[in-house]
């Protein structure tokens, strides 16, 4: 037998893993999302958040109006795919030839437009959504896990190796990858490198969203939901490394659980200071991130 | 003492080796062109004698003194200085602005200086102005003294970094393929320019592929290939170096 | 000399309200906020403009100059004046270590450097609440004396912000044509060619940085005396990336595109208050537009368009006597 004391820690480590997983995963989506944006096109999608908040606000209003849970579901991530879509088209291609600062304030430009869209349709106040097999607590020694939960870490396992294969296995997904190592290349041997632009932005919406949907039901959600999470999982893409898909994820992960056990044993009030904390360590030491390739000028 | 002596220069890229076992010395007041097939290595060869690259083993000494570990900005404070394969005019100032930087080894003001404008400062200023422009007029592009760098063309812009780089008075100028996509006019003219640069005193290392330029102009010719030294001399004997001509024409 | 004809018509333009209109509720009141915002947009574009260093919390010295203010006078009881120069004296020593290692980062990297940073301090402000009140703030500083002169009322205040602005102004203009000017365009150029021509570009970097970053802390301290007031809120994120709008609005690296800038944000939440909800929305649609159809600023364009129009002028003028 353990005595009591270690056995309480373990117990707590337990738990936070558990919610560190969870809010792990949703960071792990969005961190994605940032990262197929940004190695098909070189742009940092700052509205990245936006998108998990356009799924949850959109599906929960869905839900309200009557639609089946499934439909809403299906329907908001369709939504959010549109948002994405648009700004491509609208916002991103037209600016092609901008330098870095000016699209990352195209990008900033177009997280507040969507957020005052969401401010006018959905108003301030604070939503959920019902959690999608109920919510009695499953016991697992002596840490408690909700169902919502378990359907967050195998959705995002799920949407993730969903992901894997489309890049490594489909010709669409290959093709996206060849504009993201050269995009002259890929014109020239007939890719259609504005469609691919377009197709990775529709593929990050939809992972946003599916993030929206699966942490709806365990945070409230409101028309500002998406700042925090688009910039922690910036910080997560950061932390795995920008050039990598797998990176991202694994950022996600291991940030999301940094912080549960930060808050944790140090100080929740400082939570979400933990997340900017990690990436500055990260870029001072090691910019190109834990799975990232460095980075060199040719002159 | 020679101006510049490379000892068992060496630099890897992971287990590639782009230069190897590299020796050579520089004169001063010679024009000394290095050549090679394309990927022999002379623009990395540029960049470790100007620190942009650590190499990764040997030695780079400049008028006796160790240069190998300095950064760029004091290798360039030590009186060398050099132009771009890929151009790096800043196209953000104008002709004269971007000569002016040339400047900045000789003079000394600072932020809170500026800020303030004292009387040093706008003393300086006008000492800075009337040096850029006699390097504009060395390299006759006194005309085009206000017009913005992005506005010129690429042969300007060429001779424009030259200019910037003269007006910092080095001993050292390396030139990297100053004469790539230039015309015939241009190219005679780049010709006179970096004679007239030789004769005013500033030792030249040029690195070119034109080989009628080369041949016209050299002092001195090194040839590298794969990283490593194939032959140097005078213009005629690497001409006639059989183990050149089988490396230039084994590219095919 | 059009370059002091031009800065001696805009010194006016801050003066003569003043003295026609002291007690006009938008000389004093909104005028503050204007020029309150046009150092701080000014100071932020000799680090992004003339530099090219991407800063998206900025807000952070603001605040952290308000804050040393607030916390050394109330809680301490130093003298305000004294308070304000430790809280320079502090920034400038944060901003200098924080330098070095933050300027090697560039593009997005720097950017979610500069804003983790931005972030971490705001919500220090927000939890470190036995020292700043958290996020219900902190009031009840003491009364500002400059040179004897305590500043105790609204025209006062105004007076006091308008020559620390025109002070800013000025010192951006001259840095701009200087050799310090120069160095740090050229970092923006090419950093490569600038270290070539002998630039410290580490230390150039650095050196605009602090000097940013105590530009906004001063700015930040006399906010604090100014509005007896200070909270969490006015100095995060969003307030951030209202000062990059505003140096993008009217031109990266040009002085007055920075007060233009401000002067165009400053008043538009006056104008859009019409649009109620619309705020948000309108002020995320005019950022996108501009930059991308005006990347460049409106007050450059504006620059570009009048150099265009003089020299066809005389084209044609040429091309007529010819």
């Amino acid at each position: 037998m353990l005595p009591p004391i270690r056995n309480k820690i373990m117990d707590q480590l337990l738990q936070f893993l558990i919610s560190g997983l969870t809010v792990g995963s949703i960071y792990a989506l969005v961190a994605l999302g940032f990262s197929i944006i940004y190695n098909a096109s070189d742009v940092v999608n700052f509205a990245q958040g936006e998108f998990v908040m356009i799924g949850a606000m959109s599906a929960i209003f869905l839900l309200k109006d009557g639609m089946p849970y499934p439909a809403a579901v299906f329907c908001a991530i369709a939504i959010t795919v549109l948002v994405g879509l648009a700004l491509d088209k609208f916002a991103i291609e037209p600016a092609k030839n901008a330098t870095v600062v000016t699209t990352i304030i195209i990008t900033i430009g177009a997280s507040i437009f969507l957020r005052g869209a969401a401010l006018l349709i959905w108003g301030k106040e604070i939503y959920g959504l019902p959690p999608f097999s109920g919510d009695k607590p499953i016991v697992i020694g002596n840490a408690t896990i909700l169902p919502q939960n378990i359907w967050v870490m195998v959705g995002t396992g799920a949407a993730v190796l969903a992901v894997k294969y489309f890049f490594d296995k489909t010709l669409m997904g290959k093709a996206i990858m060849a504009c993201s190592y050269n995009k002259k290349a890929a014109f020239l041997v007939g890719i259609n490198v504005k469609q691919m632009l377009l197709v990775s932005y529709g593929l990050s919406a939809a992972l946003g969203a599916a993030a929206g949907v699966l942490v709806a039901p365990i945070t409230f959600m409101s028309y500002n939901s998406g700042v925090m999470l688009g910039l922690k999982g910036f910080c997560a893409a950061i932390l795995g490394g920008m050039g990598s898909s797998m990176g991202a994820v694994a950022g996600g992960l291991l940030l999301g659980i940094i912080e549960t056990i930060g808050a944790g044993f140090i100080s929740s009030g400082y939570k979400d200071a933990i997340a900017f904390f990690v990436i500055l360590v990260v870029l001072f030491i090691r910019p190109s991130g834990i799975l990232g390739k460095a980075e060199s000028d040719r002159v | 003492m020679q101006l510049l002596e490379v000892r068992d220069l060496e630099k890897k890229f992971g287990g590639l080796k782009a230069i190897s076992d590299l020796n050579f010395s520089v004169t001063e007041r010679i024009i000394f062109s290095v050549i090679g097939p394309n990927g022999a290595g002379k623009t990395t060869l540029f960049n470790l004698l100007t620190n942009i690259y650590k190499p990764s083993g040997g030695s780079i000494r400049f008028l006796g003194r160790e240069i190998t570990s300095l950064p760029p900005y004091k290798i360039a404070k030590m009186g060398i200085t050099r132009t771009f394969q890929n151009l790096q005019v800043f196209l953000n100032m104008t002709a004269l602005e971007n000569v002016m930087v040339g400047c900045h080894l000789h003079s000394s003001s600072g932020l809170i200086a500026a800020a303030l404008r004292l009387p040093s400062v706008t003393r300086e200023e006008k000492k800075v102005r009337e040096m850029a422009r006699q390097a504009l007029e060395f390299c006759n592009l006194q005309d085009i003294a206000h017009m913005p760098a992005s506005a010129l063309p690429y042969g300007t812009l060429k001779r424009l970094e030259i200019a910037r780089a003269l007006a910092a008075k080095p001993r050292l100028l390396l030139m990297d393929e100053p004469a790539a996509g230039l015309n015939d006019t241009e190219t005679m003219e780049l010709c006179n320019l970096i004679s007239r640069i030789c004769e005013s005193g500033i030792t030249i290392i040029l690195v070119e592929h034109n080989m009628s330029l080369v041949m016209e102009i050299s002092h001195h010719v090194l040839v590298l290939n794969y990283g490593e030294l194939l032959a140097q001399g005078s213009p005629y004997e690497i001409q006639h170096n059989s183990e050149v001509i089988a490396a230039y024409l084994g590219e095919d | 000399m059009k370059a002091m004809v031009g800065y001696c018509l805009f010194a006016l333009s801050t003066i003569v309200p003043a003295i026609l209109f002291p007690d006009n509720y938008y000389v004093t009141v909104v005028g503050v906020t204007i020029c309150t915002n046009i150092v701080l947009a000014v100071s932020l574009n000799l680090l992004m403009g003339y530099a090219g260093q991407i800063s998206l919390g900025h807000a952070a010295f603001f605040g952290l100059g308000a804050y040393s203010s607030a916390v050394l006078t109330v809680k301490y009881g130093i003298e305000p004046w004294i308070a304000m120069i430790a809280g320079a004296f502090m920034v400038a020593v944060i901003s200098y270590i924080l330098s070095r290692p933050i300027l090697k980062l560039k593009g997005h990297y720097l950017a979610m450097a500069t804003l983790g940073l931005g972030i971490i301090v705001h919500i220090f402000f927000v939890q470190a609440d036995q020292l700043t009140g958290g996020p219900d703030g902190m009031s009840g500083l003491p009364v500002l004396t400059i040179f004897g002169i305590p500043i105790d009322n609204d025209i006062k205040w105004y007076w006091t912000f308008a020559i620390f602005m025109l002070l800013s102004v000025l010192f951006s203009l001259n840095i701009a044509r200087s050799r310090s000017g120069r160095a740090l365009a050229a970092v923006h150029g090419s950093e490569i060619a600038a270290q070539m021509l002998g630039v410290d570009t580490a230390k150039v970097k650095s050196h605009i940085f602090v000097f940013s970053a105590v530009l906004a802390c001063i700015t930040g301290s006399l906010f604090a005396h100014q509005q007896d007031f200070v909270s969490p809120e006015s100095f995060g994120f969003f307030f951030s990336i209202e000062l990059v709008t505003m140096v993008v609005l009217g031109g990266l690296g040009s002085t007055y595109g920075a007060v233009v800038g401000a002067i165009i944000l400053s008043l538009l939440p006056e104008l859009l208050i019409v649009f109620e909800d619309f705020e948000v929305l309108i002020f995320g649609a005019i950022l996108m537009t501009i930059m991308i159809f005006l990347p460049q600023g409106l007050f450059v364009a504006m620059e570009q368009a009048f150099h265009n129009f003089m020299n066809r002028r005389e084209q044609g003028a040429a091309n007529a006597t010819s």
